[in-house]
């Protein structure tokens, strides 16, 4: 079994701006999609969640607000998935509701040092 | 009660407690003594009431006399100490002739032993064991009948185990900060496993099995009276064990077979447990941990309920789905797949089924044939044969049969 990291991206601001009902009916399907992959025993952690703000620090200290300065998108969330192969992780992805508010999922394999 | 069935159901309720009293006061590496001595003061029972007729007061009569044993003992003890060892005191020895068997005491005492079978040195299935044998007061054989197993097997586990504690030098006390911190996950987990073995094993129609989980309640009562074992979790704990046991009564027959939750007449729920299991879930709501016994008793609450609404199978798909993102278990993995049935739709959840491929367990097998069942009774039968196959025991092969009889019916 290997760890895979999935870190989901989408223009949050955006999509905070949805009805509440939208809001709560999109938390179900995060809620029911997770639980699926814990169902299978292929979750590894559940993660977290990640506030829209934050900030970058670049060489000689340079800090800016962000992360989200520049390109709309910006990390949500993560959870760390257990599978054998990334085409497995990938079928998994393929479920995630990110893509319903035109988001993504970036999958990397976590090497254990 | 009867004069022949008082002396097995006082050794129940006073073996334990005796036993408890005694190792708090001479210590686990002495736990032999404490065992030879309230063995003891039973058989006296056993001969003396037999001849001479049962007491006024048979508990008091029995803490007497092991009060006086236990004298007995310490007194011959000292004597050999005196004499033949002066120099290897065991200062336990000192500590007084008289034991304390007041209310107060046993509860304490009964307390530290939880504490001191939950020893984390101690493994899972001999931590089970022991709570049955020196807490619960269940004897070897009752033991290895709520275990499907034999006398040899417990005995040996329960001797291993002893020694285990008498090695490691694991001192009987009342819980401190530092032991809540590290034992009371093993604590909680031990009394719900004790519950669970009353309640869910498969060995069939058993009066022990209630007993089994009355002890864990009972226990759980004891830890809810200590501030500092009156946790979050062993609210949530109890308010579980309630709304199980509400319905006792409901979920066999009179021969003693199993019946399913739905088939259930609800009028033999206990009200009273279902109030009291609600009292205990309100009072978990505090604290910023949420542990699974919240969430399972959450989803005991909603089966209080008998009314097969959408919000109340939402609720529950949502608590299991929370349970699985904290602790997987086949069990939570199956019972969150038929919740996403009745919450979303059956489509989905085969779908979700199909992938769980937990095909060694016969209620996979039992869960997809009731997905199928409306869809194609032809595969909802087959896939049921299958877990008849795969099930274990002849109780539930009955109740898959059962199931399949059911679909042959239907047009």
């Amino acid at each position: 079994m290997k760890d895979f990291l999935f870190l989901f991206r989408a223009d949050y601001v955006e999509y905070a701006k949805r009805s509440p009902e939208e809001l709560q009916s999109m938390t179900k399907k995060w809620m029911d999609w997770i639980g699926g992959i814990a169902a299978q025993n292929k979750l590894a952690d559940r993660g977290n969640r990640l506030e829209t703000g934050g900030r970058v620090i670049r060489p000689g200290n340079l800090v800016t607000d962000g992360p989200f300065c520049e390109i709309k998108e910006s990390l949500g969330g993560y959870i760390v998935v257990k599978t054998t192969t990334i085409d497995e992780a990938t079928e998994i992805a393929q479920g995630c509701p990110v893509y319903e508010i035109g988001g993504s999922v970036e999958i990397r394999e976590i090497s254990v040092m | 009660m009867e004069e022949t069935g008082l002396l097995p159901h006082l050794f129940r309720t006073e073996y334990s407690k005796i036993i408890a009293v005694l190792c708090n006061h001479f210590g686990m590496e002495h736990i032999e003594v404490a065992e030879d001595i309230v063995s003891d003061t039973f058989l006296t029972a056993a001969e003396l009431w037999g001849m001479k007729g049962v007491p006024e007061n048979p508990v008091a009569w029995l803490y007497t006399v092991a009060k006086n044993k236990t004298r007995n003992h310490l007194k011959r003890h000292h004597l050999f100490e005196k004499k033949i060892a002066p120099d290897l005191r065991y200062p336990s020895a000192d500590t007084g002739t008289d034991i304390d068997l007041s209310t107060t005491a046993i509860a304490d005492s009964q307390l530290a032993m939880i504490f001191t079978v939950c020893h984390p040195s101690v493994s899972k299935e001999a931590q089970i064991a022991l709570a049955l044998n020196l807490l619960c007061g269940f004897g070897v054989q009752e033991i290895a009948d709520a275990f499907l197993t034999n006398r040899e097997t417990i005995y040996k586990r329960l001797k291993r185990a002893k020694e285990k504690l008498r090695e490691e030098k694991i001192a009987i006390a009342p819980p401190t900060v530092q032991m809540v911190a590290e034992r009371m996950e093993i604590v909680l987990t031990t009394l719900y496993l004790l519950f669970n073995e009353g309640y869910y094993s498969v060995s069939g129609h058993h009066p022990l099995k209630k007993e089994c989980c009355m002890e864990a309640m009972r226990l759980c009562l004891l830890l809810l009276g200590n501030p500092l074992t009156h946790t979050p979790a062993t609210n949530a704990l109890m308010a579980l064990m309630c709304f199980h046991a509400s319905r006792f009564e409901a979920r066999t027959n009179s021969k003693g077979e199993v019946i399913l939750y739905e088939d259930q007449d609800t009028l033999l729920w206990n009200k009273d447990l279902v109030e009291k299991g609600i009292f205990y879930l309100n009072s978990s709501a505090y604290g910023n941990q949420l542990s699974k016994f919240h969430l399972e008793a959450g989803i005991a609450y909603w089966h209080t309920h008998p009314e097969d609404t959408r919000e109340k199978w939402e609720a529950i798909l949502q608590l299991y789905n929370k349970l699985l993102m904290l602790e997987y278990t086949p069990v939570a993995a199956l019972n969150r797949t038929y919740a996403l049935a009745k919450a979303n739709s059956i489509d989905e959840a085969i779908a979700e089924a199909e992938k769980l491929q937990l095909t060694d367990n016969h209620f996979y097998f039992v869960l997809l044939g009731e997905l199928y069942a409306q869809l194609d009774p032809e595969k909802a039968k087959t896939l049921l044969r299958t877990a008849k196959e795969v099930a274990r025991s002849e109780s539930d092969r009955q109740l898959i049969q059962k199931k399949i009889a059911e679909l042959e019916e239907k047009p």
